[in-house]
């Protein structure tokens, strides 16, 4: 006869609603795992689906994700020299917040070297990649544009072409793609109002410095757009993505590049390490610290739960010892309804967890081995928590039932 | 005393003393107290309140040891002073069975489980105890109400029940302590008519310790409590 079981079924109501509230507590446990799984797959998703082999960036940065990387766009030509390289891509990545339709959306910004990038090794999921040099947009379902939408960014009007799933940057920002030359005017785009400040105040700069004074005729090109002045010379982009030839050796490619002194160079895998040591680090261990108090606040919960619980049936406890039951019946009716406790919690949590995790702000990822160490965990702490009803029963005098 | 070899003699108990508390404190709440309890014997334990009827039942039933003083039952030397010389909970298992003023059933068991619980926690197989349960609660006159829970149950019938459990383990003693309170006098009458049933046709001893000295004409003998001693009323 299992006692733990008919107590429960005897008090269905009160332990359903206990379990209820330790499922809950539990699906946060689980929850707050699963987002530092999603800030990990969302700060490395991009590096592994771009795929490149070496990532060229300015000189001592850890760019372009963990920290702002410039780079003239011409490097792309420059690496394209060194034997064993197959492509080279410029990349850039910036954030934008526009209003859309009444709400704030925040877009990170991609651009993808048109025409050798395409797109295609994006997981498009409705509508389709690029097709255009121009005005063309591909961005991420999570920011729930449509196929179709039509979105103002700089001074053009950019159509969503296609929609990608899953594609956010470490920031929970959907990921939008386009074109490399439409990145940057969206990136440098100013307002004609700034463009003719800009160009008055280059030319009253010119007439201040000796350069001005003997070559006048300098004034009519300061006037005149950015582009026509030799001094600006290319344009920047945020790094130059990489693809060894097969049978070449990477590391050999990337000593090459990084003997250049103005770029450094990262693997896909080193760049994937800087994200996680760098910004995703600290919210990494802010979330695994919330994650153990949880799993601490969860035990002691469970602990005062399964203490009440026990002295609500202390005088038939006390009664079971008087007609000579053994310890084992007793730890066995405390403990098995500790883990029952647990394991139910912990179902409801997951279950609950599959509704609810879609709808959270940032992307929650369930990783089966994270599953299982909170299987682990749970039962523990269910055991742990068995412990002070189980001192309490034991401490149960028999002759209580005599008073 | 406690070298007579008699198989009939289910407790016998010598120079039994409890002491609470100690210093200016100490209440002797029993005093050398010697009792003796045959198989198939009724015997009624009367006393006012405080008299020490409760801590007696407590020393006899082994749930607490004396201080000086040697028990035993079935011929089985259980306490040498207040030194276990057995299993204590093992043989209350086996030995004994209790009936409280309150049934004391187990809320979430049937009628039926709680009978079959003092057999189980006995080691007794499951097709067995369920057996015996519905046997125990039929000679009780309360095999209808097996399966129900004992809330369901009037007092006399959780009371019956209490009284199977108590038989379930085919007890040397049964200790009932004024297992009547909480009943009116007719149902009261009817549950020590059962003892009584049940000590000459169960061979087991039974103490009853009770304030209701209208039924004192079913107990085989009669013991009185005061201040801690114990003496012999006769029937």
């Amino acid at each position: 006869m299992n006692l733990a079981t008919k107590d429960i079924k005897h008090n269905f109501g009160r332990f359903s609603l206990t379990t209820g509230g330790i499922g809950l507590l539990l699906m946060l446990v689980m929850g707050m795992g699963g987002i530092y799984r999603g800030l990990v797959e969302d700060a490395t998703s991009l590096v592994e689906r771009i795929g490149a082999d070496l990532w060229v960036v300015q000189k001592d940065t850890r760019g372009p994700f963990a920290e702002i990387s410039r780079i003239p766009r011409d490097l792309e030509d420059r690496v394209l020299t060194v034997p064993g390289v197959e492509s080279a891509h410029g990349f850039v990545s910036h954030t934008v917040q526009r209003d859309y339709k009444g709400k704030p959306l925040r877009l990170t910004i991609q651009g993808l070297s048109w025409p050798l990038d395409r797109g295609l090794w994006l997981p498009i999921a409705a509508g389709r990649g690029l097709t255009q040099a121009h005005y063309e947009l591909v961005a991420d379902k999570s920011s729930r544009l449509q196929v179709g939408d039509k979105l103002a960014l700089g001074k053009e009007i950019f159509t969503v072409k296609g929609l990608t799933k899953g594609m956010t940057s470490q920031a929970g920002d959907s990921m939008a793609f386009m074109t490399l030359d439409d990145a940057q005017a969206v990136q440098f785009d100013l307002s004609p109002e700034s463009i003719r400040i800009e160009r008055t105040a280059r030319v009253n700069r010119l007439f201040n410095i000796d350069l001005g004074q003997i070559q006048p005729q300098l004034s009519e090109r300061a006037s005149g757009p950015s582009s026509g002045l030799p001094a600006l010379g290319t344009s920047m982009i945020s790094a130059v993505l990489v693809s060894v030839k097969p049978g070449y050796n990477i590391e050999a490619v990337a000593k090459q590049i990084e003997a250049w002194p103005d770029v450094s160079v990262y693997t896909e895998d080193g760049q994937k390490q800087l994200l996680l040591t760098g910004n995703v680090d600290r919210a990494r261990r802010q979330l695994g610290l919330f994650r153990v108090l949880l799993i601490i606040v969860s035990a002691i919960i469970m602990a005062l739960i399964l203490y009440t619980l026990t002295l609500d049936k202390l005088h038939d406890i006390a009664m079971l010892k008087l007609i000579g039951a053994r310890n084992s019946i007793i730890l066995g009716l405390i403990m098995q309804q500790a883990i029952l406790l647990g394991c139910i919690g912990f179902c409801i949590a997951y279950l609950l967890g599959q509704w609810i995790f879609p709808y959270f702000p940032r992307r929650v990822v369930l990783v089966r081995g994270d599953l299982y160490s909170l299987v682990i965990i749970v039962f523990v702490i269910s055991i742990l928590a068995s412990l002070l009803g189980i001192w309490r029963a034991i401490r149960a005098d028999p002759s209580e039932v005599l008073s | 005393m406690m070298s007579r070899s008699n198989n009939n003699i289910a407790l016998q108990a010598a120079g039994l003393t409890k002491i609470y508390g100690s210093g200016h404190t100490e209440v002797v709440a029993v005093r050398d107290v010697t009792v003796e309890v045959n198989r198939g014997e009724i015997v009624a334990l009367l006393g006012p309140s405080g008299a020490g009827k409760s801590t007696l039942l407590t020393l006899l039933g082994l749930i607490r040891p004396p201080n000086t003083g040697r028990i035993a039952i079935d011929g089985t030397l259980v306490f040498d002073n207040h030194q276990a010389k057995v299993n204590v909970r093992s043989f209350r298992r086996q030995k004994f069975g209790f009936v409280f003023q309150k049934a004391n059933l187990i809320p979430f068991l049937t009628a039926a489980e709680n009978v079959r619980l003092a057999m189980e926690i006995n080691d007794q197989p499951a097709r067995a105890s369920r057996k015996r349960a519905m046997e125990l609660l039929e000679y009780l006159g309360v095999a209808e109400r097996a399966q129900n829970l004992p809330s369901m149950l009037s007092g006399g019938e959780q009371q019956r029940v209490a009284v199977a459990r108590a038989l379930a383990n085919r007890p040397s003693l049964i200790l009932a302590d004024e297992p009547t309170a909480a009943l009116d006098s007719v149902r009261g009458r009817q549950v020590m008519e059962l003892f009584r049933k049940v000590a000459h046709e169960q061979n087991a001893g039974v103490i009853v310790v009770t304030h209701d000295h209208r039924a004192l004409d079913i107990f085989d003998r009669t013991l009185e409590m005061e201040d801690g001693q114990l003496h012999e009323k006769g029937t």
